[in-house]
């Protein structure tokens, strides 16, 4: 243990000397932070909404196991490979805990809670049978290393170097999910108020269930060597629930990720170089404080606007518009 | 003549959730511009049967046809409201937002919503009186507001055939009148509704024709044939009937003879 806790705070050291001397590195490592938040938070937005956090809690553990299979299987870190893998375990999970839910008395978060600890107890057991001298510690895969990524090997694409590939990937997933939520917009917002109302427009409402979690476990997967599956849970949430304190519609949640997220990574970055400690960390540490923040002093539903000494100002405007009558 | 296909035809209709059969051997033709209560005990698959009409929950046997389609087919002429607890009214979206739902239907699944669409969804939260109301987020709303909002998403699908699952429920009395009067209107205009009610005193002035279910379909037709003592007692009447020993068997007895007491 060190001797302390905050280390004397130095502005140069922490805000300076990173993009000064380090300007690549540095770069790098925020524009990791900042695609894994924006993709994360533009489909958690979804998941949060259709009240499904667990869901994503559970399909982060249980891509360990779909990785662990890519993994022997191709005997390399090969992405595709473990892409696929994810994505095959993400829809299992999603499959199994519906059909437990559907076809037992177990109730939905129980049923959540036995499938994801059974796939993550299987991927550990694969690991620790066939990979326990590979390259697939299970620190990294629960906490990330996102500060490693800008040594990772680079993207080449046509003689170009686009830089790491982690961060190429998380790139591409980000625009990819973020192309998939303009182009199915409605589906998705309507599936996901009123699946009732959905089937009866005709809309295919259990392709976009299931298409919903493949595309969160590809984000989950491309995200989860950056800030491990543990923490991208709070990724997937936070960006949600905090602009929930300041906007009330979807549209104004999905644009207010963006500010979040820069937000999130840089925060993040630049505390942990201050702490000197893990930025995964940091980055969710900055997002638990931003939302305390918001649930402070948001407008919509935030405790200073609802506590009476406070809030008589904003009630006051409230209340003119809150009568009703009925005709 | 050309034969015209009835808005909504039922053939001998069976639903069962694991296992447990909710509806057997339903029955039913409704004729255009008929406005149909539909009545029965707590359990007695009103929803259900709602449901499986829209295809949300499939049959085990039998079929529906709406105007001599199947479902898939005749999607955009049937508007629906569903019961007010069925959706989460935290949902980050505002009363105008919910009422163009009702306009995706004919928008297509891509086109981007139209000035026409808006000022219809407009016009429909008028009618409901809840025009004010439009940027506010639902969950901000009475339960009154709620179903209001609800009914003038129906009005905005601008269908034939209206299904409504007791759009009643929770409201003050002068909303109940309010909405009394659209649906009369809508009827006037040839429109078909077919509307879940749980208040056995106030549909007989409600609704031209009842539909009286308990699991079976007991009776189906105008008001004065169908609003019988002896119907009624059939569908609601407790331990009497050879109806409740099945559904007694189906969904336990405790549970039925709490809930059927019929509230007149
Ligand atoms: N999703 C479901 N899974 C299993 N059983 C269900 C489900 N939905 C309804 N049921 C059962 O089916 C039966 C009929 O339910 P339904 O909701 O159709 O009744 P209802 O007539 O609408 O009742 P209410 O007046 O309470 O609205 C009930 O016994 C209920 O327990
Ligand atoms: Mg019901």
């Amino acid at each position: 243990m060190r001797e302390e806790f905050f280390p004397t705070f130095d502005y140069g050291s922490v805000f300076v000397d990173p993009w000064w001397s380090g300007f690549e590195s540095t770069f790098q490592v925020v524009l990791m932070g900042f695609f894994v938040c924006l993709a994360c938070g533009v489909i958690g937005n979804f998941v949060v909404a259709r009240r499904l956090a667990l869901v994503g809690d559970a399909i982060s553990h249980s891509l360990l196991p779909g990785i662990a299979i890519a993994f022997v299987f191709t005997s390399s870190r090969s992405l595709p490979a473990m892409l696929i893998g994810a994505a095959v375990a993400g829809v299992l999970t999603t499959v199994l805990i519906e059909l437990i839910h559907r076809k037992s008395r177990v109730k939905p978060d129980a049923a959540i809670g036995i499938v994801f600890t059974t796939l993550f107890a299987v991927g550990v057991v694969i690991i620790s049978i066939w990979l326990d001298n590979v390259h697939l510690d299970a620190d990294c895969v629960l906490y990330g290393e996102i500060g490693l990524v800008p040594l990772r090997e680079s993207f080449i694409l046509g003689g170009a170097n686009l830089g790491p590939l982690p961060i190429a990937t998380m790139g591409a997933v980000a625009l990819l999910d973020i192309l998939l939520v303009i182009v199915f917009y409605r589906v998705l917002l309507v599936t996901s108020f009123d699946a009732g109302l959905a089937r009866s427009l005709g809309m295919p409402v259990n392709t976009t269930h299931y298409g919903l979690m493949i595309a969160l476990a590809l984000t989950i997967v491309a995200a989860f060597e950056a800030v491990g599956v543990v923490l991208v849970v709070a990724m997937l949430i936070f960006p949600a629930v905090t602009a929930g304190f300041f906007f009330e519609r979807l549209p104004a949640l999905l644009f207010g990720v963006a500010p979040l997220s820069l937000a999130y990574s840089l925060g993040g970055f630049h505390l942990a170089k201050w702490l000197d400690c893990s930025i995964a960390g940091a980055m969710v540490v900055t997002a638990g404080a931003l939302f305390v923040v918001a649930w402070f002093f948001g407008p919509k539903g935030g405790l200073v606007y609802r506590s009476r000494a406070l809030g008589f100002l904003f009630t006051a405007s409230k209340q003119k518009i809150s009568p009703q009558i009925v005709g | 003549m050309v034969h015209i296909p009835p808005p909504l035809e039922i053939h001998d209709l069976t639903v069962s959730y694991d296992r447990k059969p909710v509806l057997y051997g339903v029955d039913v033709v409704v004729e255009a511009g008929s406005l149909v209560g539909v009545v029965g005990p707590n359990g007695a698959g009103k929803s259900t049967l709602i449901k499986t009409i829209m295809g949300i929950v499939q049959p085990n046997g039998g079929w529906v046809k709406i105007f001599g389609q199947p479902y898939r087919k005749a999607v955009t002429r049937v508007g629906y409201v569903p019961q007010r607890e069925s959706v989460d009214w935290d949902f980050p979206v505002s009363v105008m937002d919910v009422v163009l739902m009702g306009r995706y239907g004919h928008a297509g699944l891509m086109r981007r919503v139209s000035k026409r669409d808006r000022r219809i969804a407009s016009e429909c939260l008028e009618k409901v009186n809840m025009q004010p109301f439009s940027d506010r987020q639902i969950g901000n709303l009475s339960g009154g507001q709620q179903q209001r909002v609800f009914l003038a998403r129906a009005l905005a699908q601008e269908s034939d055939l209206y299904l409504m699952d007791e759009p009643f429920a929770g409201v003050d009395a002068a909303t109940e009148t309010a909405i009394v009067e659209l649906l009369r209107d809508l009827k006037e205009r040839g429109k078909t509704l077919i509307v879940v009610h749980h208040d056995l005193s106030s549909a007989r002035e409600y609704f031209d024709k009842l539909m009286l279910l308990n699991m079976r379909l007991v009776a189906y037709g105008e008001m004065e044939e169908t609003f019988t003592p002896d119907l009624l007692q059939k569908t609601y009447g407790g331990r009497l009937t050879i109806l409740s020993d099945v559904a007694g068997q189906a969904a336990g007895r405790s549970e039925f003879e709490e809930e059927g007491n019929p509230k007149l």
